[in-house]
């Protein structure tokens, strides 16, 4: 009995300092090197070779259709037959997601909102795009290239994708009279308490921001991105006095297209293409911009540093950034395209009217999704605004309590 | 070359003592134990505020976090609660069913009842839990079609939905503990306690209880244990509610020191609830 207990204490002890070494071997001693002091050194790809056979994507829902979803929505077989690429798309339900898959190191091409692609940047996930080995990129709308979220120093690490406004979706036959204002899913004595719905992620924190700017203007919110702690506070409160009317949080766009379809949900933040989808499915829904305006995303596809496919890669970008997908792509999601010759090449000849591809007066009031950082980015140097990690907290709190 | 490698393991008895526990022993410590450390070393890291990226300096400024915001405080509350409540819900649903099928059903219906409990878990995880949702769903789901015209409506989607959701999930694993348990129960004991003058709910109290607490211990662990981490479940059918699994998948991704340091939580949890159930004697008969 004593040498078996001796025995057992040996092997428990040589586990213990087995599993140390382990660890004490896996640490490195350094911190990291990346701060967010400057962007780190990735080299550009300075030519381009033959393709790889694959390419790995992350992509928002909606944006890589290769007729499964629908037979007629397909913009990635004709790609593939052309270049020998064999796509792999991985769906993203928030940018986070989004930055966490490229921070594995296994994706190659990433469509990134402006809520990730600077993290993208400085965390050195993403490489500098040679927009030269880009034909289509000259067609691109100028006032989508080097915007602030898409470049940095003159350097451009992206290609535009398209962009679109954050909607207020509303079952028509349930939600009378039809809403006009964000108010409708922040009041409080909501005749829908306990079937509106928001949108799961910290950058919802902007959208309440963006009615406070409208509505409390004493609080000088001039940028929905740019908070300091008192106007951060108060966009909280706002969030912590709606969510009792919330029914679900969505990340899933099927989950929530199947809301809306269930009645679930008669109200909420949505994209154009869950309207869509809900529309072919017999809803009666419609998603409008209301009068205080709204968040948006201006998307781009940036190409990982540590790519495996990088010439597939950029194959793809060129791809998707050409009339044709372009239009494709825009026309099945519901957003501007990118791409100023796309306009010609939409079956609903009035896409690019409808969504105001051209039109810079609508997007005077639609907030393109940014990284919020303590340095304001609406310019003030007098405060320090709440950066993205108190956002992610935040949030974090408010979902759970 | 075979028969002198034979030789050599069959007259060193320690050389095949360490062939053979090579592989597992270093499965347990490496894969197993390895990356449990792992992870409770990341939980005192932090992460650059602005790229995501983690710093690797020893800090205690997520425990900090974790213990001054009450929201956390909250979320174990609840998913204590939750687990606790499973785990009543499993075994007041199970002994009944244990009960019947070793002790009343014959041995022919025996056999395929034992059948009938297992298969559910068979089915995708997934799949049970969207069936749920479906019979769950407020206004037009099953549960509201079938027992609207008698007035009582579905719970909806939150935490009595998740209770039932975990319930039905974890069931067939507190049935058949239970049903071995009761199985090994003589049937002279029932009868004894009847002649001595016992009815029934006595002798279920003093007789039976006792005997099969161990299983009751062991279907506990499972149920306890698997719903201390669940999170599929809540995203599903509990609506806007949020349990110590949910918080542990948001901040994987974003900040990883932080959900190391949520999931020692549940980890401590299950390490006192099994010295608990130690001091008990609950494990030296199983």
């Amino acid at each position: 009995m004593e040498v078996q207990m001796h025995k057992k204490r040996l092997v428990s002890l040589i586990a213990v300092a087995s599993v140390t070494a382990l660890i004490l071997a896996g640490c490195s001693s350094g911190s990291d090197s990346a701060s967010d002091s400057g962007v780190p050194k990735v080299d550009m790809m300075k030519a381009l070779g033959a393709g790889e056979g694959q390419v790995n994507l992350v992509a928002w829902a909606g944006y890589v259709e290769n007729g499964s979803t629908d037979p007629n929505v397909d913009w990635v077989t004709g790609f593939e037959k052309e270049t020998g690429c064999k796509v792999n798309v991985k769906n993203g339900a928030t940018s986070d997601d989004m930055v966490a898959l490229m921070k594995t190191g296994e994706y190659d091409v990433v469509s990134a909102s402006g809520d990730a692609s600077l993290r993208l940047i400085y965390g050195g996930d993403v490489a500098p795009v040679n927009t030269d080995l880009i034909p289509n990129y000259a067609d691109i709308f100028e006032n989508l290239k080097m915007q602030q979220w898409n470049s940095v120093d003159g350097v451009a690490y992206g290609i535009p994708h398209g962009r679109g406004a954050n909607l207020l979706a509303y079952r028509t036959d349930i939600v009378k009279p039809a809403p006009t204002s964000w108010a409708s899913v922040f009041d409080v004595n909501s005749p829908y308490k306990g079937k509106i719905t928001a949108y799961d992620s910290p950058i919802y924190i902007a959208d309440a921001a963006l009615y406070l700017m409208k509505t409390k203007p004493e609080l000088g919110i001039k940028y929905p991105y740019a908070l300091d702690q008192t106007q951060f506070d108060a966009a909280v409160e706002v969030l912590k006095a709606q969510k009792p009317l919330i029914g679900e949080y969505w990340g899933d766009y099927l989950k929530h297209v199947a809301s809306l379809k269930s009645g679930g949900t008669v109200l909420g933040t949505t994209w154009q293409v869950n309207i869509n989808l809900a529309k072919g499915e017999g809803t009666k829904v419609e998603g409008i911009k209301p009068s205080e305006g709204s968040t948006g995303w201006s998307d781009t596809w940036m190409v990982s540093s540590k790519a495996k496919n990088p010439n597939c890669a950029y194959m793809w970008m060129n791809h998707i950034a050409s009339p044709a997908a372009n239009a494709g792509v825009a026309e099945w999601f519901g957003e501007a395209p990118s791409n100023a010759k796309s306009c010609d090449l939409t079956a609903d000849k009035n896409h690019c009217a409808t969504f105001h591809a051209a039109d810079d007066a609508y997007w005077a009031d639609v907030y393109y999704w940014n990284t919020p950082t303590e340095v304001c980015l609406d310019g003030r140097t007098d405060v320090k605004c709440v950066p993205y990690a108190v956002w992610v907290k935040a949030w974090s709190s408010l979902r759970n309590s | 070359m075979l028969h002198s490698l034979s030789n050599l393991f069959h007259k060193n008895q320690r050389l095949r003592l360490v062939a053979l526990l090579t592989t597992p022993v270093l499965w347990l410590v490496v894969a197993y134990l390895g990356a449990l450390a792992m992870l409770l070393v990341t939980a005192f890291f932090t992460i650059d505020s602005f790229t995501g990226n983690v710093i690797q300096q020893f800090n205690l400024g997520n425990f900090h976090d974790m213990l001054t915001d009450t929201a956390y405080k909250n979320v174990v509350l609840r998913t204590l609660g939750i687990a606790i409540s499973v785990t009543i819900l499993c075994t007041v649903l199970a002994i009944p069913m244990a009960f019947y099928m070793a002790k009343i059903a014959r041995p022919y219906s025996q056999k395929i009842l034992v059948a009938l409990v297992l298969t559910p878990l068979w089915a995708s995880y997934l799949v049970k839990i969207y069936a749920w949702r479906t019979m769950l769903e407020p206004g037009n789901g099953v549960l509201d079609w079938l027992l609207g015209p008698i007035g009582i409506h579905s719970p909806g989607f939150g935490g009595p939905a998740i209770i039932i959701g975990l319930s039905y999930l974890w069931l067939p694993y507190m049935i058949l503990p239970i049903y071995a348990g009761l199985e090994r129960l003589p049937n002279n004991l029932l009868d004894a306690s009847g002649d001595l003058g016992a009815h029934n709910f006595y002798t279920f109290r003093k007789v039976i209880l006792p005997l099969i607490f161990p299983s009751l211990v062991a279907g506990s662990m499972f149920t306890f244990s698997l719903s201390l981490g669940d999170y599929i479940t809540a995203q599903i059918i509990g609506g806007k509610l949020q349990m110590l699994g949910n918080v542990v998948y948001q901040n994987f991704s974003i900040n990883l020191p932080f959900a190391a340091t949520i999931a020692m939580i549940p980890v401590s949890i299950m390490a006192l609830y099994l010295y608990l159930v130690r001091r008990t004697g609950a494990l030296v008969s199983m």
